[in-house]
């Protein structure tokens, strides 16, 4: 088999690039031969390193199998895209489980390295072809882990992405409550991106339903820094050049603490305890009056 | 092009009808301080509704006139900021702290008509159309 193979590869140094693919050829013919036993090998590794700790054992095999597969294909056709196709897939998987960028490359470069080892003993007796299998394997392998690491990294990107629209789209309600009176629930983290975009919207809710007075609950938001208080003390202030007064509420105890230990100058502010009492503050500002009718007459017992 | 400057009642309302040049502020400026010694109002509206831009030259200009404005005897209301400016402006810490906005011209009369409301009251005269109780507290 040997001196065949031998034969087979003096041939090929004719003609380099019919070489390499005769060299690949052979090569997958060698992986194809030795699946269980490489695939095993690599598992092993896989688990020897901690890599995948969010997997189970049978779970990783089975990946390593398909990534195996595939990876032999692609030495096989040169054609990275079913490749693609299954690094996506399996990011989208396993991204949601957990697994980090530099597991997914760890484990295709394991594998890169757990073949090379297999090459390295099948032809040991033979430095100048191992040169030539090298050769033609290199490339191809470094290809497959870009391609692996590459998808991985663009689903996660595209999860980013998405999971930032989501929020975008979540933000927050301007709410007519009266004639003349808003209300905006802030809830969650406020970036900077968001708190322009919230001023943005308060505003033009301000000029679209001409409001007069506009109630920003924050008891939503979990902490704030001087960065949020600055955001804060800019709507109120942005507000107030389109005619309407601001009342902040639902300032907890902690975020007042905070607040006056970083000493944020919180002076424009008007600030009221609770939504309830920043609404009836509204009324009050607007002129509304709201009254009881009548006491309910009292209930009739059977 | 000159701002055109039109008396309304006891009011003058100055409404500036484009990108108005540092000499053309200015000379609004000294048109409005003019006219409200001519006119005897009480109150200036200034309505900056076609401004798309507000550089720190123009509020410190519009500060100005409002301050100008309040020793010559009367109130200053800047109406019909649009929201874009609104932000840019606060961005760049121009907050006209002591000058009073409002949303567009109707709001700024409204204020003014308050404030008369409550002077007269000031000075013992009935005021005609009485406001809610509390709208505003005279000393």
């Amino acid at each position: 088999m040997t001196t065949d193979l031998r034969s087979h590869a003096t041939e090929a140094r004719h003609s380099r690039a019919d070489g390499t693919a005769a060299l690949l050829r052979e090569l997958v013919a060698h992986l194809r031969k030795n699946r269980t036993q490489l695939r095993e090998e690599w598992a092993r590794r896989i688990t020897e390193s901690k890599l995948l700790t969010a997997m189970t054992r049978e779970e990783i095999f089975a990946e390593a199998t398909s990534v195996y597969d595939n990876y032999v294909e692609v030495l096989e056709t040169g054609s990275v895209e079913a490749l693609q196709a299954y690094a996506r897939n399996l990011s989208e998987r396993i991204i949601p489980r957990g697994v980090e960028t530099h597991e997914v490359l760890g484990i295709v470069l394991l594998l890169r390295d757990v073949l090379a080892r297999s090459l390295f003993k099948k032809y040991q007796a033979d430095f100048g072809l191992l040169n030539s299998v090298l050769d033609a394997y290199e490339p191809a392998a470094n290809r497959i882990a870009n391609t692996v690491a590459v998808g991985f990294v663009q689903e996660r990107e595209r999860i980013i992405r998405q999971q930032q629209e989501a929020i975008r789209e979540l933000s927050t309600p301007v709410l007519q409550v009266r004639d003349r009176l808003l209300i905006l629930p802030i809830i969650g983290v406020i970036d900077s991106l968001r708190a322009r975009q919230l001023t943005e919207q308060l505003l033009r809710g301000i000029r679209a339903n001409r409001a007069k007075v506009v109630v920003v609950d924050i008891t939503g938001v979990p902490s704030v820094d001087a960065t949020v208080a600055n955001h804060l003390v800019q709507t109120v202030d942005a507000s107030r050049l389109m005619g309407a007064n601001v009342i902040v509420t639902g300032l907890s105890s902690e975020i007042a603490q905070t607040l006056v230990t970083i000493g944020v100058d919180l002076s424009k502010i008007n600030a009221v305890g609770d939504l309830q009492g920043g609404i009836e503050e509204a009324e009050r500002m607007l002129g509304y009056a709201v009254m009881m009718p009548e006491p309910p007459p009292a209930e009739v017992k059977a | 092009m000159r701002v055109p400057i039109l008396k309304q009642s006891q009011y003058v309302i100055a409404s500036i009808q484009s990108a108005l040049s540092d000499e053309e502020l200015l000379q609004l400026r000294d048109d409005l301080a003019r006219d409200v010694g001519r006119y005897r109002s009480r109150g200036v509206i200034i309505d900056v509704t076609v401004l798309d831009v507000m550089d720190s030259f123009a509020v410190r200009t519009l500060r100005a006139i409002a301050h100008m404005i309040r020793l010559r005897g009367a109130e200053t209301v800047i109406v019909g900021i649009q929201p874009e400016v609104a932000f840019a402006m606060v961005q760049l810490g121009l907050t006209l702290e002591d000058i009073t906005t409002a949303l567009d011209l109707e709001e700024g009369l409204a204020f003014l008509d308050r404030q008369a409301t409550a002077g007269a009251r000031a000075v013992g005269m009935r005021a005609a159309g009485t406001r809610a109780p509390g709208a505003r507290h005279v000393q």
